[in-house]
């Protein structure tokens, strides 16, 4: 689905990335984790052909995604940023609209069945009674919900989320979480994410990919990467790591801060 | 299942429409108003019923001649002009996600302006030339603006930043020239400060299917206006070229700008706040927000010209003055109200 490789990447001169790489097939749920100014973000953007990369591929089925036409790349794959702007006065109803965008011809308006997907999007993203409100009123959770259902309105079969539970409270952050299975079980969405809740990570993925620096640090089953040696190294965190019983995934709980390392 | 709540926020919805509907309504009242009211008003004072007359017959009249061949073609220059200045605006501040863009930003002001002076002041003898040379110069300085501009792609702020550069740079050209022909400098500041005067059917027949095309093009980038307003990464996202659509658009805008500014000179105000007193009203929408700053561009211009060619007659002020004196308060006004949209 998407392969990666050797992928370095920087900004004006500044090198950021480099020999970054992997290969991800459909319907996997993969999380992108490691500390702030590792390169998540900035991997995310590169296979999301939003920021050019000084070398190496990306593949989206088989075909480079910075010469495809980029309309093509939009009704495949979408991405949520870290970062969204609204207008003040949009409603969360215009917002997920445009996700029917990059299906509609150059002018055509919008059609019956695209209304269908947008009050399809809203309804799964449980904001069916805040269609008609203003982005700008609304809470942060709230917003991130509007703009993931702009995501899915778009019915990509790859969405790429940096940080999508953020700003959300722990329920709202499940139900991302829980909608995000849902959409990979039913849709065979293939998703990858930025997480920085390492839990959350084991918990909703079935592959977890680790940069540090901006080199791939490990890459594999969450109970094969989530360790006590891993978190020292990458975290500098000292962590007691268990296996939970209830879902037979690693947790980890933090202990302090590793010395030394 | 439709319940309670949801069939009222339903109607919610259409009352923002129909408000926005309304506000455009309204505007094209007020234009045909304006429009009318210029017709009346000037040196001589005609009723309202010499001008219906005119237009239907009363052949020969001093009544039709004034008013079709003198008063008409100026009231739609500046109808168009004010349109097209407006639009201009609204879609360089889209382009660069910025509310202070203008049209003068693209450096088409200030090129049209350092060209026509130039013929003005150094080849008075080719004046008849000045339309096509401040066009010209105008796109060739937009040109330069984004030349500058250009680094693996176009960024807002090095637009805005090349285009005050650019504008210092002619700017400075054309106060050297005043100063070194400061004895032709007469009629080179009304032109430099926007003026309708002595516009004929002739010049109409010229805006016209320019400024027509113009409209066309700026209707075709309202979605694309739209889209980047989510932001560049949204909008890649969604499969917009964000680059060749800032470049599209910023043509578009200048083209606008480029034909207005070759018909009556520069013009500044409209395409700045015009675009801000149409989103107070109807938001931010493009779809709405475009149309109507075209019509509040039209009507602003022709209420100022009008003031501009009575108020002190027979002495006739610069354009620019007058709208300032309208538009601002009005736009202070809507400020401090807030409106559809608060800033
Ligand atoms: N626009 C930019 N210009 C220059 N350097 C940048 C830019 N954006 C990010 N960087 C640098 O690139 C590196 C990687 O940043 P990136 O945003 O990808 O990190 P991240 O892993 O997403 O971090 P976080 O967890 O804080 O979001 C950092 O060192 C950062 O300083
Ligand atoms: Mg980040």
């Amino acid at each position: 689905m998407i392969n990666a490789s050797e992928l370095k990447i920087g900004y004006d001169k500044k090198v950021v990335v480099d020999g970054f790489g992997f290969n991800i097939r459909q319907g996997e749920m993969v999380s992108l984790i490691g500390p702030n100014g590792s390169g998540k973000s900035t991997v995310l953007k590169v296979l999301a052909r939003l920021m050019e990369k000084m070398g190496g591929a990306v593949l989206l089925d088989g075909a480079d995604i910075h010469r495809l036409p980029t309309r093509e790349v939009a009704k495949k794959l979408s991405i949520l940023s870290q970062y969204n702007i609204t207008p003040p006065d949009f409603t969360v109803e215009e917002l997920v609209s445009y996700g029917r965008l990059p299906h509609r011809k150059m002018f055509q308006l919008e059609s019956k069945a695209d209304r269908e997907i947008v009050r399809w999007a809203l309804r799964q993203t449980k904001l069916e009674k805040l269609a008609n409100r203003f982005i700008n009123s609304l809470s942060g959770g709230e917003r991130q919900r509007a703009w993931i259902a702009m995501a899915l309105a778009q019915q990509p079969k790859v969405l790429l989320l940096d940080e999508p539970t953020t700003y959300l409270d722990i329920s709202h952050q499940l139900e991302i979480m829980e909608l995000l299975n849902t959409l990979n079980r039913e849709l065979d969405l293939t998703a990858i994410m930025v997480l920085h809740d390492l839990n959350q990570a084991v918990r909703y993925s079935n592959r977890l990919i680790v940069i540090k620096e901006g080199k791939l640090f490990m890459d594999g089953a969450p109970q094969e990467v989530l360790t006590a040696e891993m978190l020292r190294s990458v975290y500098k965190v000292e962590a007691e790591v268990t296996i939970n019983k209830q879902i037979g995934k690693p947790m980890f709980m933090p202990l302090g801060l590793a010395f030394g390392t | 299942m439709l319940t309670g709540k949801s069939r009222a926020t339903c109607r919610e919805v259409n009352t923002r429409l129909i408000k926005r509907l309304m506000v455009l309504v309204a505007a094209l009242t007020l234009l045909v108003t304006a429009g009318f009211l210029s017709l009346r008003f000037g040196s001589v004072r005609y009723a309202t019923a010499d001008i219906i007359g005119s237009f239907l017959g009363a052949e020969g009249s001093t009544a039709k001649v004034i008013i079709m061949d003198i008063r008409l073609p100026r009231t739609l220059i500046a109808i168009m002009v004010g349109a097209n200045l407006a639009m201009s605006g609204a879609l360089l501040q889209a382009v660069m996600r910025n509310p202070l863009a203008d049209p003068g930003l693209t450096g088409v002001s200030a090129g049209g302006g350092l060209s026509a002076v130039t013929i003005m002041l150094v080849f008075p003898e080719m004046t008849r030339y000045v339309p096509l040379a401040a066009f010209g110069g105008g796109i060739v300085a937009a040109f330069m603006v984004y030349t500058l501009a250009w680094k693996r792609g176009i960024d807002p702020i090095r637009i805005i930043l090349a285009g005050v550069a650019v504008n210092a740079i002619l700017g400075g050209g054309i106060s050297l020239l005043s100063i070194l022909y400061s004895d032709r400098i007469q009629g080179v500041l009304m032109w430099l400060n926007g003026s309708m005067s002595a516009k004929s059917r002739f010049h109409v027949s010229i805006l016209a299917p320019y400024s027509f095309i113009g409209l066309i093009a700026a209707l075709l980038c309202i979605n694309t206006a739209n889209v980047l307003q989510l932001g560049d990464d949204a909008a890649k996202s969604l499969g917009v070229r964000v680059n060749l659509a800032r470049i599209l658009l910023s043509m578009v805008a200048a083209f606008l700008a480029g034909i207005s500014v070759a018909m009556v000179g520069l013009i500044g105000f409209i395409g700045l706040v015009v675009p801000h007193i149409s989103r107070l009203l109807v938001g931010t929408d493009y779809r709405f927000m475009l149309p109507v700053s075209a019509v509040i561009g039209g009507i602003l211009l022709t209420l100022a010209d009008t003031g501009a060619r009575t108020l002190f007659s027979p002495v006739e002020l610069p354009v620019g003055i007058l709208m300032a004196i309208i538009g601002g308060p009005f736009f202070l006004y809507l400020l401090r109200k807030g409106g559809a949209y608060r800033v």
